[in-house]
C-alpha cells in the first residue's frame, strides 16, 4: 500500500484533464463521419461516380446515377440523424439509470414507440407524419416508465440485470402485440413489417423535416443534462449533496432521451443496439465525463448507423439488408460480452 | 473561509414509512469545531446526518442553517455552504482522480458556465490537502481503500464548503488509515476553520478526534458535550447497554473506553479479587 509522498504545491494545470487527446479523437470521429457520408452516397447496389453526385446535389436527376444519388442523399442524412439520436439516447439512458445495459432497444422503449404507432395506424387511421411522431414519443415514454417501474420492484431497486430483463420481456410482449395487430390486416401488414425491422431506405427530405424539430429539442435537452449526469453518476445522495435536484435532473434527462429514441423510431422503425454499443466505445475513447461522452456518442452513433446502412447495401447485392438487421448482427455479440464481464455493476 | 455558519436541529422528527427514527430531537452544532455523532446500530445517526444535509425531509421540526430551514434553501446555494460525503458514494468505472475531484465543483457551476481557472485551483488545492496530487491521473478503481477515501474527501474539499458532513468516513479502513483520515479532517478544521460533523462507529476514535460528542439513543440526544462529559461508564451503559471501564488515554488525555464482555472480567472485577490474584 503506497501512501503518496508530500509534493511541492502543484501547478493548477496538473488537475486539468487531458483535453488534447479528446480533441484529437473528436477530429477523428468527425472525419470518419464525413468519409462515411460520402461513401454512403457513392456506394450501393449501383456505384455512382462523383460527377453524378455533384450533379445530384445540384438537384439534377437525369442519368440513372444521378437518380440513385438523389435518393441516397436524404437516406444518408437520415442515417446520420437517427444514428446520432440513438447513440446519444443510449448514453443518456445509461447515465440516468447508472446501468451499462441501458439502451432504447434493450429497455423495450423502441418497441413501445412501435406499438403505439401500429395501434394508431390500425385503429385510428393515423397517417399524418407529425401525428405518427407524437404517437411514437408517447409510446416510448409509456414503455420507459413501465419498464423502469417493473425493473425497480423488489430488493435492490433497478439493478442493471433486472432492468435489462424487464426491458427484454416487455419488448418480447410488445412485439407479439404488434404482430397480433398487424398480421390479420393485409392492408397494413407489409408496411408495418418493413418499418418494424427498421430501415432508412425510404428516406425523403419531407420525412426528415417532420422529425427534425423533435430531434433538435431532444438533442438540446440531452446535451444540457451532461453536468447533471456527471453528478448522478456518483450516487443519488452525493448528487443531492452537490446541489443537484435528483428527481428533476433524472426526469429531464430521461425526457430528452425518450424524445430522441421516440422520434428516431417514428421515422426509421425500431433500430436496436446503436444506443448500447456506441456509448461503451466512446467511453473507451474519452472517458466517463458526460460533457464529452454525450456529443461523442451522437457523432459516433451517426457513424455506426451510416456504416451499417452501407454494409447492408453491399452484403446482399443486388438486394439490400435493412439497417436494423445489420446493427443487430453487430450489437448482439457486444451485448453478450458486456453481460459476461464480471463487473456488470452500476456505472 | 473563516465564516462560521450555525447549524442546528429543532424538534426534528424523522422516519421512514410508519417508523419514527428520530423523535423531536434538538441539537446545536458548534461552529468551527469537530462534532462526532455516536450511538448504537440503527439509532438514527445516519438518518440525522442525511436530514441535516436535506436528503431526508423532516416529519416535524426543522434543520436550521444560519437560522434558515435547509429544506427551503435553493439546492445549489446550500451545496456551496454545506458538503456531504455519504457512506457509500459511487465511483464511475474508469474515472480518474482529477475528474472525480473536479465533480465537487458542481455547485459552483451553471449549465452554461465553462470550467474556470478557480475551478482548477480548487481541485489542485483539494488534491494537495489530501496528498493525492500524485494520484491525479490514476483511475479511482485502482486505488487502495485508504487512498480512495482520501480522494472522496478531496472531492468534498473541492466543493469549498464551510461545513462538512461525513457519514462514517472510516468504515472499511484499517486502523492506520482510520487515523490518517481523521488526522486529515483535523488538519482541515484547524487550517480552515471548517465545521466538521461526522457519524463514527468507534467511540474511542470519536472521543479522541471530536471537540463535541453527541450520543444518540432512542431517537433523541442522550448526552452532548465534551468527550469527557459524554464518554462515561454510565452513558455507555445507557446508550449501548454495555458495561465498560473508561480511563484516561495516556497519549491524548481524552477518555478511553474499554468494553467489558462476559468472559474477560479480571480488570473490572472488584478490587479485592484483583488484590487476591496480585
Amino acid at each position: 500500500m503506497t501512501t503518496a509522498p508530500s509534493v511541492p504545491a502543484p501547478d493548477a494545470a496538473v488537475a486539468r484533464r487531458p483535453g488534447s487527446v479528446r480533441l484529437l479523437w473528436l477530429l477523428v470521429v468527425v472525419a470518419a463521419l464525413v468519409a462515411l457520408m460520402a461513401a454512403s452516397v457513392v456506394v450501393g447496389s449501383r456505384d455512382v461516380g462523383w460527377s453524378d453526385v455533384v450533379a445530384a446535389l445540384g438537384g439534377s436527376s437525369d442519368t440513372i446515377g444521378q437518380a440513385a444519388a438523389t435518393k441516397r442523399i436524404p437516406r444518408t442524412l437520415l442515417a446520420v440523424v437517427v444514428g446520432a439520436a440513438l447513440g446519444l439516447s443510449g448514453a443518456v439512458m445509461q447515465g440516468v439509470t447508472r446501468n451499462p445495459l441501458a439502451d432504447p432497444g434493450v429497455l423495450g422503449i423502441n418497441m413501445g414507440a412501435s406499438l403505439a404507432v401500429v395501434v394508431g395506424i390500425a385503429w385510428f387511421g393515423l397517417f399524418s407524419a407529425t401525428a405518427i411522431v407524437w404517437t411514437a414519443i408517447v409510446g416510448a415514454a409509456g414503455a420507459a416508465v413501465f419498464v423502469y417501474a417493473v425493473g425497480s420492484l423488489g430488493r435492490g431497486g433497478a439493478t442493471p440485470l433486472k432492468l435489462a430483463l424487464a426491458g427484454t420481456a416487455t419488448s418480447a410482449a410488445l412485439v407479439s402485440f404488434i404482430t397480433a395487430i398487424a398480421l390479420p390486416r393485409g392492408d397494413i401488414a407489409e408496411s408495418v413489417q418493413s418499418w418494424e425491422i427498421g430501415g432508412v431506405g425510404g428516406a425523403t427530405f419531407d420525412a426528415i423535416g417532420t422529425v427534425l424539430p423533435f430531434l433538435l429539442v431532444g438533442f438540446a435537452v440531452s446535451l444540457l443534462s451532461a453536468r447533471s449526469l456527471n453528478s448522478l453518476a456518483l450516487g443519488d445522495e452525493l448528487a443531492a449533496g452537490l446541489g443537484e435536484r435528483v428527481v428533476l435532473a433524472r426526469g429531464t434527462a430521461a425526457l430528452g432521451s425518450v424524445l430522441l429514441c421516440g422520434a428516431a423510431t417514428a421515422v426509421a422503425g425500431p433500430i436496436g443496439f446503436v444506443g448500447l454499443v456506441v456509448p461503451h466505445l466512446c467511453r473507451l475513447l474519452v472517458g466517463v465525463d458526460h460533457r464529452w461522452l454525450l456529443p461523442f456518442s451522437a457523432i459516433a452513433g451517426g457513424c455506426l448507423l451510416t456504416a451499417s446502412d452501407i454494409v447492408g447495401r453491399i452484403v446482399a447485392r443486388p438486394s439490400e439488408l435493412d439497417v436494423g438487421i445489420v446493427t443487430a448482427l453487430i450489437g448482439a455479440p457486444f451485448f453478450i460480452s458486456i453481460v459476461r464481464r464480471q463487473k456488470v455493476r452500476e456505472l | 473561509m473563516t465564516a462560521t455558519h450555525s447549524l442546528a436541529a429543532e424538534a426534528l422528527t424523522l422516519g421512514y414509512g410508519d417508523r419514527t427514527v428520530i423523535d423531536e430531537l434538538d441539537l446545536v452544532v458548534p461552529p468551527g469545531r469537530i462534532t462526532a455523532i455516536v450511538g448504537a446500530n440503527a439509532c438514527g445517526k445516519s438518518t440525522l446526518l442525511r436530514s441535516m444535509s436535506r436528503l431526508l425531509a423532516p416529519r416535524g421540526g426543522q434543520v436550521l442553517l444560519d437560522g434558515k430551514a435547509v429544506h427551503r434553501l435553493p439546492a445549489k446555494e446550500l451545496a456551496r455552504t454545506l458538503g456531504l460525503l455519504p457512506q457509500s458514494p459511487i465511483a464511475p468505472e474508469g474515472i480518474t482522480v482529477a475528474d472525480l475531484v473536479g465533480r465537487g465543483r458542481h455547485p459552483h457551476q451553471g449549465v452554461f458556465t465553462r470550467w474556470r481557472r478557480e475551478d482548477d485551483e480548487a481541485v489542485a488545492a483539494a488534491l494537495e490537502a489530501t496528498q493525492t496530487t500524485t494520484l491525479a491521473d490514476r483511475p479511482v478503481d485502482e486505488l487502495s481503500g485508504g487512498q480512495r477515501q482520501r480522494v472522496w474527501i478531496a472531492m468534498a474539499l473541492a466543493q469549498q464548503t464551510d461545513l462538512l458532513l461525513l457519514d462514517e468516513p472510516t468504515t472499511f479502513l484499517d486502523v492506520a488509515h482510520q487515523v490518517e483520515v481523521l488526522d486529515l479532517l483535523t488538519d482541515l478544521n484547524r487550517a480552515r476553520g471548517t465545521t466538521v460533523v461526522m457519524v463514527l462507529h468507534d467511540l474511542n476514535m470519536a472521543a479522541r478526534y471530536a471537540d463535541h460528542l453527541v450520543a444518540l439513543a432512542a431517537g433523541r440526544v442522550h448526552a452532548a458535550g465534551t468527550p469527557e462529559d459524554v464518554l462515561t461508564e454510565d452513558h455507555v451503559r445507557a446508550v449501548f447497554g454495555l458495561d465498560s471501564r473508561v480511563i484516561v488515554d495516556p497519549t491524548s488525555e481524552r477518555p478511553l473506553m474499554l468494553p467489558i464482555g462476559r468472559h474477560h472480567m479480571a480488570a473490572a472485577a472488584p478490587r479485592d479479587v484483583v488484590r487476591q490474584v496480585g
